[in-house]
């Protein structure tokens, strides 16, 4: 091993770099959002919807979780503007997490809302709530707090796997430091410490909806 | 102009299949003997082991594999001076990744075994190894069955990364296709559906699989 390390190349870089990891946090908490509201209307579909909804909302989460990402974003990026639909490489991205996180967050929340106990929403029913009354005030928010820390770590490996999104040429944290590492030829500095960016926005993350459980759901009810 | 998609394109697609496959096979051997030892050691009494292989899942499944992949492909060439083919660099990526995730799934599946059952092996005066090994290991490999197929459907559809390096697999195959033909519209949907009739099958597995453990478990429990 004669290999010199110079991870001052990397530091010179680092705005570049900090920048990438910047836009990582906005594509993904974007997603994020948007993911968590399809997610909800998609389990609403399939938990009160007619049949035809729940099929397929069934057909869009199978879909989604049985292709790569990788597919998913090359068919809205490549593939759309074939038929008229062009999107910006960034649009793009938050599309694809977004219908992504939609499909697994929306089967993650089925789960909370089938542990709701029958007799609350039978009690909903008997004071005269209509389906949506009912999925709006009684179940959504148990459910979805059940459910929460699963659904955290499904956001957190959005996040990781936007790194993805470098391939349509979002230049995320993974695309400044390809094209970093290739201007320098420090091809290891650079992707060892974006892998330890992403590890501290992973950590990251985690605190930040540890601090949005408690403020949504906790805040208040301790004794 | 490209070629027209016919017959032959799709023969080459079909034909990267055994490429994808081999190496989700490839990873899932090496990363389940890698996830053994590791799920043990995190069981382990030692503290040391237990630090370690807490840290070693922390930052694989911490961080993106797409940086796994980069770190280890271009890390091998730097630390040890070698230009490695795609191919042992692609499934020593792969297997340390799903070694990370086998890991902490069979750990869940070791520590959902009811302690009394360590204790009854104890009082047959079994050595640690030997309770380990002939008491709880089988009662724990019966309920990871499930989440290992699921894990399956995930290391498949990761696969695809590898084709950001230029290894030769489904997506990369689609890849090249699309740069032939200029017809991403017919390709990328293809490729997908290709995914999807490697990964449902699997996913249909694992949700009957899990189904099954839930009502024996849910017989015993009347007991």
């Amino acid at each position: 091993m004669n290999y010199v390390f110079q991870f001052n190349v990397v530091w010179d870089h680092l705005p570049e770099l900090l920048a990438g990891a910047l836009l990582t946090i906005q594509l993904s908490a974007t997603a994020m959002a948007l993911g968590l509201c399809l997610a909800i209307v998609c389990a609403y579909g399939q938990s009160a919807g007619p049949r035809p909804i729940r099929v397929l909302v069934a057909g869009y989460v199978e879909l989604i979780r049985n292709t790569p990402f990788l597919i998913q974003i090359f068919i809205l990026y490549f593939s759309l503007p074939v038929i008229g639909i062009r999107l910006t490489a960034n649009n793009a991205a938050i599309a694809a997490m977004t219908i992504n996180l939609g499909a697994y967050a929306s089967e993650i929340i089925r789960a909370g809302i089938e542990a709701i106990p029958r007799g609350q929403v039978e009690a909903a029913r008997a004071l005269g709530l209509k389906a949506l009354q009912i999925f709006r005030l009684i179940i959504i928010f148990p459910a979805i707090k059940t459910v929460y820390p699963a659904l955290a770590s499904q956001f957190i490996l959005l996040m990781l796997s936007s790194s993805v999104v470098s391939t349509i040429s979002a230049v995320e944290l993974t695309a400044v430091a390809n094209s970093l590492q290739s201007t320098t030829f420090r091809s290891f500095e650079f992707y060892f410490v974006a892998t330890g960016l992403y590890l501290a926005m992973a950590l990251g993350f985690r605190g930040a909806l540890s601090a949005i459980y408690w403020v949504a759901f906790q805040r208040g009810q301790a004794a | 102009m490209g070629r027209s998609f016919g017959f032959d394109e799709l023969l080459y697609l079909l034909l990267a299949i055994p490429s994808t496959l081999l190496l989700s096979l490839g990873a899932m051997i090496g990363g389940g003997i890698l996830g053994l030892m590791i799920a043990v050691m995190r069981i382990s009494p030692y503290r040391p082991l237990r630090w370690f292989t807490t840290g070693y899942i922390e930052l694989f499944q911490g961080t993106p594999v797409l940086m796994q992949l980069f770190v280890v492909y271009y890390g091998l060439a730097v630390l040890f001076n070698l230009q490695v083919a795609p191919w042992p660099a692609v499934l020593l990526a792969f297997t340390l990744y799903s070694g990370a995730f086998l890991g902490e799934i069979w750990r869940g599946s070791i520590q959902a075994i009811p302690r009394p059952q360590w204790e009854a092996a104890e009082c047959l005066t079994l050595t640690y190894p030997k309770q380990l090994w002939y008491v709880i290991l089988p009662q724990a490999a019966r309920i990871s069955i499930p989440p290992t197929v699921g894990f399956a459907v995930q290391l498949i559809k990761s696969t695809s990364i590898a084709s950001i390096i230029g290894f030769v697999e489904l997506t990369r195959a689609g890849q090249l296709m699309t740069n032939t033909t200029f017809k991403p519209m017919i390709v990328y949907p293809i490729v997908a559906a290709l995914y999807f009739m490697l990964c449902w099958p699997l996913s249909l597995l694992a949700q009957q699989l899990e189904r099954r453990i839930d009502a024996n478990l849910g017989a015993k429990r009347h007991f």
